[in-house]
Parts: structure tokens; sequence; C-alpha cells
């Protein structure tokens, strides 16, 4: 017989115990509770971002990362599996890619589900199918070209009277096509060109979330409310809540070292937690591991009752 | 007929049944008398809030995953659902702990233990879809973060944290009825292997020496 995995059954004496009324009286007082706490400090509901309220907040970082999109140097458009195949994307745990196993199950062409899709969609404004015909039909290395330079001026761009204001230069179709998709986001379009899907119901944000993603502002809407990875991230909500405190653990890691720097992080802080977490689950088959409670003797102020009467029957009177 | 002399397999699961749970085991009216102590009271609490979360998760399932944010009731509701997932939370987590330090899989109670911690976990994906199907700023800035880990491991390829239809399928449905079987089958297990008794100190005691060097051995 094993201390830590055996233990022969009770044939000691027996206490009245009234399960159905510990349950019952348990259920009112939890109940009571939670109108409590609901009543006292609500639950938080802050209204999401969209890309139109992030056009009119931000309309030059809005176009920037519509350039990065068309440009393909966005975080979605190098991302990797499940999005796309961009070359050597993709964690690793040493050298094992997980997420290449399954591939791209969830394709993005960022230049065309942000930029040329949705504009293609907009036939009515001025020039911009002229524009549209004139970008597909240049060469690649004309493409980088306006984009490049458009990139420069955009850091030096402005927004005034409703348009982007952008030193002049030669930025070919370029700049008519960012300037429709600043318009078309500021109008809201945006957002139901990119949730568009084959049927008529659609329930599939990953589109408008990665575009977002990619820009700064909902970056920076989550710092003001304290929700960057290297604040805790997503363990956190929005106010004064607790949040889901019991991922502490898995957002611990994060905030030290090496994953902070760390371009794996992700992987290797999963393949802990995955660890771990079959340790938790397999604790009563681990040798050592299934010894620690007998060993730090929690157990004799749980059972202190227990203890004290035994204690007592076992010393001489 | 020979048939008709056989044990049918109702009646064979019946009495399978009644020999694993007799009703004295299943609703007992005595528990040893070493049951006295608070954290006895987490495993009952952790119960109860989930019967909280259900019954207000239920409200707001009817009224759909819109409703809350334009209802000042459903925001009550929601409001009472947050909480008491908050109190769930906090409950299990303490019960966790404290059948750890009681070394609770002792006698055959693995699987109870086990069962209890994949409740566990599973409770946090519940959560976690539950975060993930609000439709506010708290659901995208959530999406966006988690999709790199979920993403870096290929989890994401097939559980998709932007695709609101998909979490919320997950929230009202899958999770909670996959947490509601392990928690009966939990209960079922607690009533049948009763209660885990207190280390015999005496006895672990004068066997802490040998089986610290044994424990490794496979049993003989």
């Amino acid at each position: 017989m094993k201390p830590d995995r055996d233990v022969a059954e009770w044939t000691g004496p027996k206490i009245r115990y009234d399960l159905v009324k510990e349950f019952t009286i348990a259920l009112v007082v939890m109940a009571v509770l939670t109108a409590l706490l609901a009543i006292v400090f609500s639950s938080p509901d802050d209204r999401p971002v969209t890309i139109k309220s992030w056009s009119l907040a931000q309309p030059v970082d809005l176009a920037q990362t519509a350039l990065a999109e068309l440009n393909g140097t966005s975080a979605s458009a190098t991302y990797g599996p499940p999005y796309n195949n961009t070359p050597g994307a993709g964690q690793k745990i040493g050298p094992i890619s997980l997420a290449r196993i399954p591939g791209v199950t969830h394709p993005i062409n960022s230049a065309q589900d942000y930029v040329l899709g949705p504009l293609s969609s907009d036939p009515d404004v001025p020039g911009l199918p002229g524009a549209l015909v004139a970008f597909r039909g240049a060469s690649q290395g004309q493409k980088s070209t306006w984009e490049s330079a458009y990139s420069k001026a955009l850091n030096k761009a402005t927004f005034t009277n409703g348009k982007l204001d952008v030193p002049p230069g030669n930025y070919g179709p370029v700049a008519p096509m960012i300037s429709a998709l600043v318009s078309m986001a500021r109008s809201g379009a945006l957002d139901g060109a990119l949730l568009r899907s084959s049927q008529f119901y659609g329930t599939d944000y990953t589109k408008p979330l990665l575009f977002m993603a990619d820009g700064s502002y909902l970056a920076s809407v989550g710092g003001k409310y304290h929700l960057q990875g290297t604040q805790w991230g997503m363990m956190n909500e929005t106010g004064n809540y607790p949040g889901q405190a019991w991922l502490w653990l898995y957002t611990m890691w994060y905030q030290i070292s090496p994953f902070t720097t760390s371009g794996n992080a992700d992987a290797l802080i999963w393949s802990i937690m995955m660890v771990l977490t079959l340790g938790l689950i397999l604790v009563p088959f681990i040798p050592g591991l299934r010894s620690i409670p007998r060993v730090t003797k929690v157990y004799r102020v749980i059972w202190r009752k227990h203890y004290a009467k035994v204690e007592k029957q076992l010393s001489p009177q | 007929m020979s048939s008709s002399n056989k044990q049918m397999w109702t009646e064979k699961v019946r009495k399978a049944m009644v020999s694993a749970l007799p009703p004295d085991k299943l609703m007992p009216d005595s528990q040893p008398a070493y049951v006295a102590s608070w954290i006895y009271v987490f495993g009952v609490a952790t119960l109860s809030a989930l019967c909280v979360v259900i019954g207000t998760g239920i409200i707001l399932a009817i009224g759909g995953p819109s409703w809350w944010h334009t209802s000042s009731f459903g925001h009550f509701v929601n409001s009472l659902h947050l909480w008491s997932v908050e109190l769930f939370m906090l409950c299990m987590v303490i019960h966790l702990w404290g059948k750890f330090f009681m070394a609770a899989w002792r006698g055959n109670r693995q699987l109870t233990w086990i069962t209890g911690v994949v409740s566990f976990l599973l409770s946090i994906g519940a959560a976690f879809t539950g975060y993930l199907s609000q439709q506010n700023f708290d659901s995208q800035w959530i999406a966006t973060q988690a999709k790199d880990g979920l993403n870096a491991v290929g989890v994401g390829a097939y559980f998709n944290v932007m695709n609101f239809g998909q979490m919320i399928v997950w929230h009202v449905m899958l999770l909670p009825l996959v947490v509601g079987l392990l928690v009966v089958v939990h209960l079922l297990m607690v009533r049948h292997r009763g209660v885990v008794p207190p280390f015999d100190d005496s006895l672990s005691n004068n066997r802490n020496a040998e089986s610290s060097a044994k424990d490794a051995e496979p049993a003989k």
C-alpha cells in the first residue's frame, strides 16, 4: 500500500450530513452574492472599434495600413499559416512548425481582400475604375515604385477637409486608390465590404479583425485600457474588473525573458502550458508530484479536527 | 424460450447502476466524521455557482447575442452571468487546490481527479469563448491577441477565435454540454467512491522513508 496512491476505506464514525439542504443553502447564497456583485459592479461593455471609427479617429493610420496590405508588408500579409503561405513564416518548437501541418485554412490575400476587392465593389467613384485598371496592368517594379513613394509621403500626410493631404509626387494610381479606400472606410462601406460572404448571413469577422490588428489604432485603444501583452494582456478586460484571472500562469510567461523577445514565444509558451496541464491531469500517476500533499502536510490544517481527535484518543490518560 | 431467460440489456444496465450507486450511496444522509472542514464547502459552492451561470446564460441565450447591449435588464443579466462565472472559477480553483492537498485521488479515485481537472480546463474554454462572444471591444481585443498562440500550435486552423459564429456555438452549446456531462460524471464518482479519507499519519510516517525510494517502482 503506497500512501500517495492508496488509502484504506473508512470504517470509523459517521456524522449526519444533509447534502440537499447544504446545496440549497449554497445555491441561495451564491445567487444572492452574484446579484450583489452585479448590482454594485455591473459589467463592462465598451463599444467595439469599427473600421469607420478607426478611419474617423486616425485616417492616416488607416491609409498606411491599407498601403501595407497592398504592397504585402503588413502583419497579415506576411503571417503564414493559417492565413497564407509566406515562406519561413510560422512559429517553431525546435525544428517543428505545428502551424504548417494544417496549412492555410483561412486564406487571406491582403492586397485583394483589403484594397483591390473592396475598391472594385465601389465603381461609382470618379476615376477609380481607371486607377484600378492602371494598377492591375502595371509591372511589379512600377507598382513597387509607386507604393514606395506613397509610403514615404504618408509619413508626412495630414487629413484636412475630409481628404488625405500628401506632398506632391509620382504615386500613380496608388494615391487615388488609397484615398478612395479611406473615403469608403469613413462612410462605413468598408466594414460591410470586409464582412461580405458567399452567403447572405455572415458571422466570420476574421478579415476585418486582422485588418484592424494590422493598424496601430486598435493597439492604442487596447493600451489605453491597459490590455497590451506587456500589461498582462488578454487576461484583463476593460475597466476595473477581474477578467480571466485564471489565465495568470499563461499570461505570466509573456512577461518574462526569453519569451519577451523570442520570435517563437507563442509556440513555446503553449508547449510549456500543455506539459504543465498534462502534469496536473496526471498528478495521481506521477511519482514525486503526487507526494507533494503528504510531504507539505497542508492536509493537517484541512483535517485538523480529525487529527486532534485521533491524537486525543491515542494520548495516554 | 431460452432468449426470455437471458438477462435483457436494460436489466443488466439497471443492475450495474444500482450496484455502483445504490440509493443510500447516491443520496447519503451521513458522511464520515472527518468531513468537517470549510474546504468541503467549495465543492458544493462550485456546483451552485455553475447552476447560476447556466441559469443566467439561458436567459441571455433567449434574448440572443445582441440583446444585452440594448436592454438595461439584459445588461443586468449579463452582469449576473459575469459575476457568477467569476465566483464559479474562484470556488473551483479553491476546491481543486483543496483536493490536491488532500491527495484526493487516493483509493482508486484517479478518475474523479481527472474529470475534475478536465472540467476546470473546459470551463476555462467556456469562459474564454464567452468573452469572445460579447460583441464588444473586449471580444475584439481578446480575439486578436489570442489568435497568435492558437495559430502558433496549429489549433487556430480549426478553432478560429475571430469567427463569432463558431465561438458562440462553442460557448452556448458544445462546451456547456461537455462541462455539464463531466460534472455529472464527477459527482457520481464522488458518490460512488465517497470522500477521500485523511492520511493515516501513523502509517505514512512509518512508510515515509521507504515510499520515497520505492514510489517510482511499479506495483508488484
